[in-house]
């Protein structure tokens, strides 16, 4: 088993897993490794970071300095290859022209998906993160709490390997002992934003991301995943040998060659593969889960876009992983006799609660960091320190105006000259050139601090997704409208953002570029901006108010689970990738112990 | 200096992640959706591998005249210092014309504004020195690039020579300084393997009264 191509799928799998990126990858991870038959289909293209990769280009290899354009958004070298803000022949639409009422959505069309490009930010969920009503009466809870999903969050750690430290933070949990790896030493940059947050109540420390900052254990490690199946421990074993620890250069966004960082690509799919029982369609487009007169789905239905020819294949189980959002599209695209309006969709909830994550951004420049002596600064390739929220108390007073937290990724230092002008002030009314360019692009160079929020979202009514009534792909497929609007919890939340990285510049004896605003509708990003898009098939108690219960099987159909993004009922300030894995490794237990019990 | 690219700048000099993530620095595609895709371009699903040249994905724009306009501009802006060569000689006016030959909406818009500027400089120097740019005297030059420079404003109006000056001074900064050489230039050292990632100099930390206290 391998990758394949339609003529020669097999009649029938036991599962079928839509999607390759974080939940699909994790998903058909964890059943290959107990042996279960799995066949995952991508929309896209099939994709081998370890030749594709450009690690040391330099801008001027590429087409325009590298810099962002339509067709690569976050550059040239990003490694996306098959998407971004539009896919050719896929569209989506909005239905309202108001411009504060869109929602942009990435996708990448490409084996492993988004995994490819993110950011390695690998947060986990707090206790308070999953019981948010309680807390504050608004939005849900989940039907599962923090210490459900813990031994998961553990497990899908050491699997793919994230740097970080203990901390004892409220609501920012820490890793059992043995877990984490070592997080890389800050920046100089970095621990003077420390120093100076320390004055203003801030406090700084190393972020959880998906980095190999030394070699896996591959002794330990794979019995304490795989307890029991040797062949498992034996596979995990040397995959874990064959992924290098990161060599302080290039950035993790355009991927890794070397495999020291986690992209679905790199991690899931090479051990999966290597059981023998994982076969993997790519360019397959899944239009429709399919039902049998009982109720139950028979598997799926896909375009093989490279011919535009329609096939079926036959599973026990079909495992939803095409991302929040095209999971929507997908069940409310399969309609039958059974299911009128949409597969899984009795609630009527499919495509409703659609999060994104609050953005807002800022910038200064830090005299303290001009005319630094030269040293490398590369890293681990991105953040190696941020700020976890912090307002707990004031948040449980009710006094900040909003009512859930954000955290602060920031950065600083001499990185590489992505292609973007040179930040040297006008002097005197003048825009400098010659000689004194040259020397002040010196002098500023690697002495700006860049600030993004991170924010929680509230779910609200008006902000959700359903098919549009006119408009379909180039495969006759409809395709989504979205439906948005921030609330003033979020708005709030932005200009709150903007004033914090004010004041921390202030503290770093910065100067802020521009003055922040007060107007947090002006100073949030659209909705989907930060491509951290969940919920639409929510989790929760009963049938009527969600779409799949506790262990993300929908309500309607026993035998179709949605692994990604959508059965958050809440979207914590907290980057989702790492939540949506532990939910998938989950969801594909509960699979695996169904099927061994004969309810699947 | 156009605060578009300045903080663009900014963050792109700051760690990978933030450039990688942050969407002020992405498409420059409004959040309007279901636009009508690029017809043209290098498309998606570029070889990322393979490295490419002005004029290999689209037709390039500058006449010879031009051209010599182009490089004079560019050594005026960043000249050979003696230390470090000129942006000439690292390609600078290939990438200025490869800019303003593009098809994105961001290359349509500054294509108009360089041309026009580009046309109006000669006319310029004919009026007042009776020989194009390229031709005049460096006194003469100067004088022209001097007038072009000053700015009471931080974002000079559109349409005037200044912002012309500023795009170009701001393009070809970009052109210089994501070269080798350039990189060189300003002071960047990373971009190769390292067994270790130590962290700032500790010369460095103590003199900024730092303490590097990360806990393992």
């Amino acid at each position: 088993m391998a990758f394949i191509t339609p003529s020669t799928t097999a009649d029938a799998y036991d599962v079928v897993v839509v999607g390759s990126g974080a939940a699909g990858g994790q998903a058909a991870y964890t059943l290959t490794m107990d042996g279960a038959r799995v066949l995952m289909l991508e929309a896209g293209r099939n994709y081998d970071p370890s030749t594709e990769t450009p690690m040391f280009q330099t801008p001027d290899m590429a087409p325009l300095r590298g810099t962002a354009t339509p067709d690569k958004p976050y550059g040239f070298f990003d490694a996306t290859v098959g998407g971004g803000w539009t896919v050719p022949g896929e569209p989506y639409t909005n239905a309202s022209e108001d411009p504060a009422r869109q929602f942009m959505w990435y996708r990448s069309r490409m084996l492993g998906g988004r995994t490819n490009h993110w950011a390695r930010h690998a947060l986990r969920n707090g206790p308070y993160d999953f019981k948010p009503r309680s807390r504050d009466g608004l939005g849900f809870d989940w039907p599962i709490s923090y210490q459900d999903v813990a031994p998961y969050y553990d497990k899908v750690e050491m699997l793919i390997g994230v740097y970080g430290t203990k901390e004892g933070l409220e609501n920012t949990p820490d890793s059992p002992d043995g877990v984490l790896l070592p997080p890389p030493k800050a920046r100089i940059g970095e621990l003077l934003a420390r120093q100076r947050a320390r004055r203003i109540g801030i406090p700084v420390v190393p972020i959880h991301r998906a980095v190999l900052t030394r070699p896996l254990d591959h002794v330990g490690i794979p019995p304490k995943l795989h307890p029991g199946n040797a062949k498992a421990q034996r596979i995990l074993a040397e995959d874990m040998r064959n992924r290098a620890a990161c060599f302080w250069a290039t950035q993790c966004a355009r991927g890794c060659a070397i495999r020291a960082n986690y992209q679905s690509t790199t991690v899931h799919i090479p051990p999966a593969l290597a059981t023998g029982n994982l076969d993997i369609l790519t360019d397959a487009m899944v239009r429709e889960v399919p039902v049998d007169e009982a109720g139950k789905a028979t598997g799926v239905i896909y375009i093989d876009k490279r011919t535009g020819s329609e096939h079926r294949v036959k599973a026990r189980v079909v495992v939803l992983a095409a991302s929040a959002c095209e999971t929507v599209r997908l069940m409310l695209n399969s309609r039958s006799k059974r299911f009128p309006e949409g597969l899984g969709n009795s609630s009527g909830l499919v495509g409703k609660y659609i999060l994104d994550t609050v953005g807002a951004n800022w910038g200064g420049q830090i005299p303290l960091l001009e005319n630094l002596p030269l040293h490398n600064e590369d890293g681990a390739g991105g953040l190696h320190v941020y700020a976890p929220w912090w307002l707990y108390k004031e948040q449980l007073a009710g006094t900040l105006g909003f009512a859930r937290g954000y955290h602060v990724e920031f950065g600083t230092g001499r990185g590489m000259p992505g292609g973007f002008a040179p930040y040297v002030p006008d002097a005197g009314g003048r825009t400098t050139f010659g000689a004194k360019l040259k020397e002040d692009a010196r002098r500023y160079y690697g002495s700006h601090v860049g600030f993004s929020g991170r924010g929680e979202m509230i779910p609200n009514d008006d902000s959700f997704c359903e098919l549009d009534p006119k408009v379909v792909d180039k495969w006759g497929l409809p395709v989504l409208r979205f439906h948005w609007r921030w609330s003033d919890h979020e708005t709030r939340q932005a200009a709150h953002m903007q004033k914090t990285f004010a004041d921390w510049i202030e503290a770093m004896g910065g100067v802020n570029l521009k003055k922040p605003l007060n107007d947090g509708a002006k100073v949030i990003d659209p909705g989907g901006k930060v491509i951290h898009e969940v919920g639409g098939t929510i989790m929760g108690t009963e049938p009527g108010k969600s779409v799949t219960d506790a262990w993300s099987r929908t309500w309607d159909v026993p035998n179709v689970y949605v692994a990604d993004g959508g059965v958050f009922a809440s979207n914590a300030d907290k980057n989702p990738t790492l939540t949506i894995m532990a939910l998938a490794w989950r969801a594909a237990d509960r699979i695996l112990d169904e099927m061994k019990k004969g309810n699947l | 200096m156009d605060r578009r690219l300045a903080i663009k700048w900014m963050l792109a000099a700051s760690a990978g992640v933030v450039m990688a993530r942050n969407p002020m620095l992405g498409a420059s595609n409004p959040p309007g959706i279901a636009e009508p895709e690029p017809p043209f371009g290098y498309g998606k699903d570029s070889n990322l591998m393979k490295a490419s040249k002005p004029g290999d994905y689209w037709p390039l724009t500058f006449t010879e005249l031009q051209r010599r306009q182009a490089a004079v501009l560019a050594d005026i802006i960043i000249p050979d210092d003696g230390k470090n060569p000129s942006a000439t000689s690292v390609g600078v006016v290939d990438f200025v014309d490869e800019w303003v030959s593009a098809p994105y909406p961001d290359n349509l818009r500054d294509r108009k504004i360089i041309l026009d500027g580009m046309a109006w400089l000669d006319e310029e120097s004919v009026r007042r020195f009776g020989r194009r740019f390229a031709e005049s005297s460096e006194a003469d030059r100067l004088v022209l690039v001097e007038e072009m420079s000053r700015s009471q404003k931080a974002e000079p109006d559109a349409g005037s020579s200044q912002a012309f000056f500023r795009l170009v001074r701001d393009l070809v900064g970009v052109g210089y300084f994501t070269t080798p050489v350039g990189m060189k230039d300003l002071g960047y050292v990373g971009n190769v393997p390292l067994a270790t990632f130590d962290g700032p100099p500790a010369e460095l930390v103590a003199k900024l009264g730092l303490v590097d206290e990360v806990k393992w």
